[in-house]
């Protein structure tokens, strides 16, 4: 049966050529999309990660319900034991401490007066010590693009175009203005040790990295954290580990009264994270059903032109006792058929689309320069082994859909009329 | 009886406007001559002060001891003495510009613009209610809103709106002690009539001819806490300042 129908399709272009085409376009599409939404989301949420949010934060009560300010007067006091009771508690975990900041980056002239000021957001984690997962994570080996990296106290790192606005290089002393933990002026000296550039908008506008222990100096932060980050040790992001990590957290420390007693959250709980990520996956299952839809109506007009121009070949297959039921079938088999070689032409087309896209990826750094949001500048598509089959969701489902709505004509043809027809 | 109400309602009414004329102040004074008398009785030329800021925050207090010289709203240099962390900082504010020194850094920063509106020491008090002082008479028009007491003290209630001046508060709305000439309580406002800043005197002290607020609750409307006690531990008048203190050689 399978054989005779290909023959049909093979032989009859008219008959599978546009169907083909239309599915192979709408499945391409599907799949590059869906790459491309993985790739995005995945994106954004590993940048954000790395630099803002961790798989899971520890912060205060109170800091976290103004986290996006960095209240660091609100900050975790007794990070050290905090530190190395999540350690002990959640041993498949890397746990980091880190303090955002933010203040004036004043460079002195030869007398020591100010040159040029600009604001800086800062950021202070654990450079110095070999254990700790910062270097890696901040990706700073790659990220250096003069210089090196702090290896000395009062080393600092600028992000590279802030340091060439501000006309200063290695070797520089820039000047910290700030507010301590407490409210108090903070006037610090440090040494510029190198300039890099992350490749995301938000760190390359205006970031100093500053080693965590020169930063509790500087902000009368002893033995504190803003926030202590979390990351799988073992594997990316898993959103339903996180939250349940962070609930048994949150609820085996209930009954610590306090505004600043530790609370943990989850990636998705950050910074409007969740509602981005799911608004994300809204839009995309949208946009596969729009592609259904629509690919379902032009295959159903492709239907009933097929059937106008074969409704000589279906009268004499009735009139030959093939019954309606089977001819409704084979013609919805037939829809299959090309919607199995459309989806996988599509799917080879896509994924041959997408894997571009995943090496060499798309610049939208200029879209980006003032996002607030982290998200590298250069976004990829990321092929998934759900890459390889999410084409064929809407090339089977429209070609059916397509085939089962225009193929209702026939149970019109009443046999008993058909020697009418013939004779006409 | 029914007939007898209306009857009555002259002689109420009358009565009635009759207790009102003598609760109300017999002379209400011009608004201006009160804020002379306040800014007679605390000017001068100069004055020197020492004085400790007790900062209330969400994490507990802590008190910041500096000594100031002041000379009007120009010029003005005060040393931060305690605790150790801002012992040796220095600042110089000459107009609209503020210098900032900190021995830590050896580093003298300039502050200005509305910088110069932020908190000092992440107290409820920004540099310029700290660094200047401020004839009232020549920043406000004053009209006198009513009496009231404050404590046990009775007090005009005075409503200042700035001469068009841009200063931080175009409003303020303040009770000064009637006999004292001295501000008890006071409401500070920006343009658009959002409440900035309240103060409350708690105590009030003789020095020499002259009524001292020597203990001022500060409180910042914009930000939580219990705001910032300032305490005036000495104060002298028209004292002897050297030239040389206003200027930026004096902060190393």
């Amino acid at each position: 049966m399978i054989r005779f129908l290909l023959k049909g399709l093979l032989r009859d272009r008219s008959r599978s050529l546009l169907p083909f085409i239309t599915v192979m376009l709408g499945s391409a599409l599907t799949v590059i999309g869906f790459s491309w939404t993985n790739g995005a989301m995945s994106s954004m949420i590993e940048s954000g990660a790395r630099f803002s949010t961790g798989h899971v934060k520890v912060m205060s009560r109170a800091y976290a319900k103004e986290a996006d300010q960095a209240p660091n007067d609100l900050a975790l006091a007794g990070a050290g034991s905090l530190l190395a009771g999540l350690a002990r508690e959640y041993p498949n975990l890397d746990w980091t401490p880190r303090i955002a900041f933010g203040g004036l980056i004043d460079v002195p002239d030869a007398q020591g007066e100010t040159r040029v000021q600009g604001p800086v957001a800062g950021l202070a984690v654990n450079l110095r010590d070999p254990g700790s997962p910062e270097r890696g994570l901040l990706n700073l080996d790659k990220a250096v693009v003069r210089g090196r990296l702090p290896e000395r106290p009062g080393e600092i790192l600028l992000s590279d175009g802030f340091a060439a606005r501000l006309g200063i290089g290695p070797g520089a002393t820039a000047t910290l203005i700030s507010a301590t933990m407490y409210g108090s002026l903070v006037v610090q000296n440090f040494v510029v040790a190198g300039t890099v550039r992350f490749g995301i908008a938000v760190m390359d506008r205006g970031a100093m990295i500053a080693d965590i222990d020169d930063m509790r100096g500087a902000l009368d932060m002893a033995d504190s954290a803003g926030e202590i980050l979390g990351f799988f040790r073992d594997s990316p992001y898993r959103r339903d580990e996180a939250a349940s990590l962070a609930a048994g957290f949150n609820s085996a420390r209930h009954g610590d009264g306090g505004e600043f007693a530790p609370r943990m959250v989850s990636l998705h709980e950050q910074s409007g994270l969740a509602q981005t990520l799911d608004f994300a996956a809204q839009v995309y299952s949208l946009m596969l059903v729009f592609f259904i839809l629509v690919m379902s109506i032009v295959l159903w007009n492709a239907g009933l032109m097929s059937s106008l121009r074969r409704y000589g070949e279906f009268g004499i297959r009735l009139a030959l006792g093939e019954d309606h039921g089977r001819l409704y079938r084979s013609l919805i088999a037939e829809g299959t058929i090309v919607g199995f070689l459309g989806s996988a032409a599509g799917t080879a087309l896509g994924l041959a689309v997408s894997y571009y896209l995943q090496n060499t990826g798309f610049d939208l750094g200029s879209m980006l320069k003032n996002a607030s949001v982290i998200v590298t500048d250069v976004l990829r598509a990321r092929v998934t082994p759900a890459s390889y089959v999410i084409g064929f969701v809407p090339g089977l489902a429209a070609t059916f859909l397509g085939k089962a709505v225009s193929g209702i004509g026939i149970y019109r043809r009443e046999t008993s009329r058909l020697a009418k027809e013939f004779e006409g | 009886m029914r007939h007898r109400i209306p009857l009555c309602l002259p002689a109420v009414a009358a009565i009635g406007l009759a207790a009102a004329v003598l609760a109300a102040p017999a002379q209400a004074p011009d608004g201006a001559a009160v804020l002379r008398r306040v800014d007679q009785n605390m000017g001068a030329d100069n004055k020197v002060t020492t004085s400790e800021m007790i900062i209330r925050g969400r994490r507990g207090s802590r008190t910041v001891t500096s000594k100031s010289w002041i000379q009007g709203r120009a010029k003005s240099f005060t040393e931060y003495l305690d605790p150790p962390r801002e012992r040796g900082t220095k600042m110089l504010k000459l107009e609209d510009q503020l210098w900032t020194y900190t021995p830590a850094s050896d580093r003298t920063i300039l502050i200005s613009g509305h910088m110069l509106r932020q908190s000092v020491m992440g107290s409820d008090l920004s540099y310029e209610d700290m660094m200047e002082d401020q004839r009232l008479v020549a920043l406000y028009d004053a009209v006198v809103a009513g009496e009231e007491r404050v404590g046990d003290r009775p007090c005009w209630v005075l409503d200042l709106s700035s001469r068009g001046a841009e200063i931080a508060y175009y409003k303020r709305k303040i009770w000064v002690d009637q006999e004292r000439d001295v501000i008890l309580r006071e409401a500070r406002f920006a343009k658009s009539g959002k409440l900035l800043k309240t103060t409350d005197v708690r105590n009030v002290e003789r020095m020499k001819d002259r009524w001292v607020s020597t203990r001022v609750v500060f409180k910042d409307a914009l930000k939580d806490g219990e705001g910032t006690e300032f305490i005036v531990k000495a104060m002298e008048f028209n004292a002897a300042i050297p030239d040389h203190l206003f200027t930026k050689a004096s902060l190393r």
